[in-house]
């Protein structure tokens, strides 16, 4: 992968120059009785203060282990993470509680992320609490002040979880989440669950409080459309590698690795007439099994254009020009591959 | 092929429909309360259509199929009309559905491994069809399960036919599915959410499938999804439902393109198209989906209605007109569609 950058050592650097997160080389592998899984495989990531990385990739492609790793609910086997400038790879887990306000995860599915239990309010304050943020006189006041940032009422306070929409849950993992102002949010899948209307307006709301706040995030998403709407990055990741990453407008208007040239094509694009006007590209095969990844690139058994290089090299993640990275022996100096004009291949087609 | 005269007609042609229900409502009682998931809903599907039924969680799109193929628990009360081919299904004993069931129509599922069974390899589960309506022999029922999963776009299907679900990944899953679907040529096809547990690449696969069954064999199918992009990509017919009820159907065009009931529009207007520039800001469309206990004679979307005014709340609008756009509201929307749909052709140049 590219060249191990040495991770600055903590308060040497002016604190606006550090970026609030970053990965480099990270590995985790799982043994497993069948063999090694190499679920990540040496991905190296950077996001800046304020700015939001949209982390894109299909069903094993090691998307998700990336974020439980950086906020440590899992632990890496290699590699090294660094919140705010403080490698965090080993910390004991006593070492991160403090650390622990300067992120924060939300997940895919509220409801199992949300004790039934309690009452929102009280998962609203528990991190409050928990980190002694706020004295036990203010928490009621504070916690309705979060809901009223994620467009709730403050009677909501007083409801259980299932008295909730499944939108309204992901409003309260959101509050829960910006409860200790963290510098860096980790949001896997978060609208994944819900329906396109509230999926709107949770993605509306999650820009505007990204806006307000200025957090970091790690946005992680299968989902094409959102990851454009919220990220000011993307890199795609395909069987534990970041495959290619750039700036969000140059990734759709002009995709360079093939793989992210078939994804963005076989995205539906809801208007019948853009849709069927489309080529698509479609990759047959399946992915291959992460227990015995192919040689070489591992796209090469699906991909379109391969030649024999691809067989046998592993492709190198080589930075180009205009803060793009992209691994693939086929990409000439950032121009994309012949035949497939960004034009037809980009449903943007910008 | 024999049992299925309607392959006969040109996909889209006029002529009868090959499944038509009409008034078909369910109900579901509980101790404490009545749940009204699907009410006084009529659609007609023609020999090689392709009928999307869109809609939110809960709007009742899932629960309309499963009633279509008899599959409802006895806690449920169906009423209506289910008529496939002429034959009356509504009703009918489970015997006679499970004649039908299989045969002439057939459903598949969101997720198939739990339609799979983890016990049997692939061959003999698409065999079991087979030799139940065809009585195909055990050798016979082999060779149509290879030519079947060749069919689906299994590649190596003489090897396939032997191996069990859990060898198969996500994808040749749903595939083996739609081979146990078709195996005997049904006049319909219900499809309830066949992709949304895919990848997006491996769901272009499904699709195109799906696509080249309807051109092959004549299939009509009823594509239930809440996916506008798979709508636009497949139907030529979408019913939009919501709260139960259906609040429009149109061809897939004009749906797109001017969309007559508000909901239709909040809800084509809060999709995210790819390519949209900048960061716009998403429309939303304030409030909840009403709780299904009442039946209101009303519109059950005027909570949420920027046009609403007192009939909405009084009367129950009717789906009109007979045919073509059909809108079930009494302030139809009638400007052309709102900007993100051209804005978004315009990006497309």
């Amino acid at each position: 992968m590219s060249a191990v950058r040495e991770i600055p050592t903590p308060r040497e650097t002016s604190d606006d120059a550090v970026p609030v997160l970053e990965v480099r080389d990270l590995e985790r592998y799982f043994t497993t009785s069948g063999g090694v899984v190499r679920a990540v495989d040496g991905v190296s990531l950077t996001i800046g203060r304020g700015e939001v990385l949209g982390l894109v990739g299909e069903s094993g492609s090691g998307k998700s282990t990336v974020g439980r790793c950086v906020v440590r609910l899992d632990e890496p086997t290699g590699g090294r993470i660094a919140l705010k400038g403080t490698d965090i790879t080993h910390l004991s887990r006593r070492a991160l509680r403090p650390l622990r306000t300067d992120m924060h995860l939300v997940f895919q599915d509220p409801s199992s992320s949300l004790d039934p239990r309690m009452t929102t309010g009280q998962i609203v304050a528990e991190p409050l609490r928990l980190h002694r943020l706020v004295p036990k006189s203010g928490l009621r006041a504070r916690v309705e002040e979060l809901l009223g940032q994620v467009g709730l009422r403050p009677e909501h306070a007083d409801r259980h979880p299932h008295e909730l929409s499944g939108g309204q849950r992901q409003r309260i993992s959101l509050a829960r989440a910006l409860s200790v102002a963290p510098d860096l949010l980790i949001a896997d899948e978060p609208t994944s669950a819900l329906d396109v209307s509230v999926q709107a307006s949770v993605l509306n709301l999650l820009a505007d409080l990204q806006r307000d706040r200025g957090f970091g995030c790690l946005f992680i998403t299968h989902d094409l459309a959102a990851v454009e709407f919220l990220a000011d990055r993307i890199a795609v990741m395909y069987l534990g590698r970041i495959v290619e990453e750039a700036p969000t407008a140059q990734l759709f208007a002009a995709p360079l690795h093939p793989y992210t040239q078939a994804l963005l094509s076989a995205a539906p694009v809801p208007d019948p007439t853009t849709q069927r006007a489309r080529e698509r590209i479609v990759l047959h095969g399946d992915l291959p099994s992460p227990l015995s990844p192919p040689p070489g690139c591992h796209f090469h058994t699906r991909c379109p254009v391969a030649v024999d290089r691809c067989r046998t090299d592993v492709p190198e993640l080589r930075e180009l020009p205009g803060g793009r990275r992209v691994s693939c022996h086929l990409v000439d100096s950032g121009r994309p591959l012949d035949g497939r004009s960004p034009a037809n291949s980009s449903p943007s087609g910008v | 092929m024999s049992t299925a005269p309607h392959a006969s007609d040109a996909p889209g042609a006029p002529g009868a429909p090959v499944l038509s229900v009409r008034d078909l409502s369910v109900s579901f009682r509980s101790d404490t309360r009545t749940v009204h998931a699907v009410d006084s809903l009529s659609y007609d599907v023609a020999p090689g259509e392709v009928l999307a039924i869109v809609g939110e969680s809960g709007c009742g799109k899932s629960v309309t199929s499963m009633a279509v193929m008899g599959l409802l628990p006895p806690t449920a009360t169906v009423t209506g009309s289910v008529r496939l081919g002429g034959r009356e299904l509504a009703g009918a004993a489970e015997k006679e559905l499970e004649k039908v069931r299989g045969k002439d129509l057939a459903m598949i599922f969101q997720e198939p491994m739990t339609s799979l069974n983890p016990v049997l390899t692939v061959g003999r589960q698409i065999g079991e069809v087979l030799r139940r309506h065809q009585g195909l022999t055990r050798k016979e029922a082999r060779e149509k399960a290879v030519e079947l999963l060749a069919l689906v776009g299994i590649p190596a299907p003489e090897r396939r036919v032997a191996e069990y679900p859990h060898q198969l990944s996500g994808g040749m899953r749903q595939r083996v599915m739609i081979a146990i679907a078709v195996a005997c040529d049904p006049a319909v096809l219900i499809a309830d959410e066949p992709t949304t547990a895919l990848d997006v690449t491996v769901q272009a696969g499904i699709l195109e499938v799906l696509q080249s069954l309807r051109e092959r064999l004549g299939t009509a199918l009823v594509l239930i999804t809440h996916d506008l992009g798979v709508v636009a990509d497949a139907a030529d017919r979408v019913l939009v439902m919501y709260a139960g009820r259906a609040v429009e159907q149109a061809p897939v065009d004009e749906l797109f393109a001017a969309p007559r009931h508000p909901y239709t529009r909040g809800l084509l207007g809060a999709v995210l198209r790819p390519g949209q520039e900048g960061k716009r800001r998403l429309p939303e469309i304030p409030g909840l989906v009403p709780s299904l206990t009442a039946q209101p004679d009303a519109c059950t979307f005027a909570d949420r209605c920027t046009h609403a005014d007192e009939r909405c709340g009084a009367e129950r609008p009717p789906l009109i007109p007979e045919s073509g756009h059909r809108v079930a509201c009494w302030h139809p929307v009638t400007e052309p569609a709102a900007t993100p749909s051209a804005g978004h052709e315009e990006a497309a140049r």
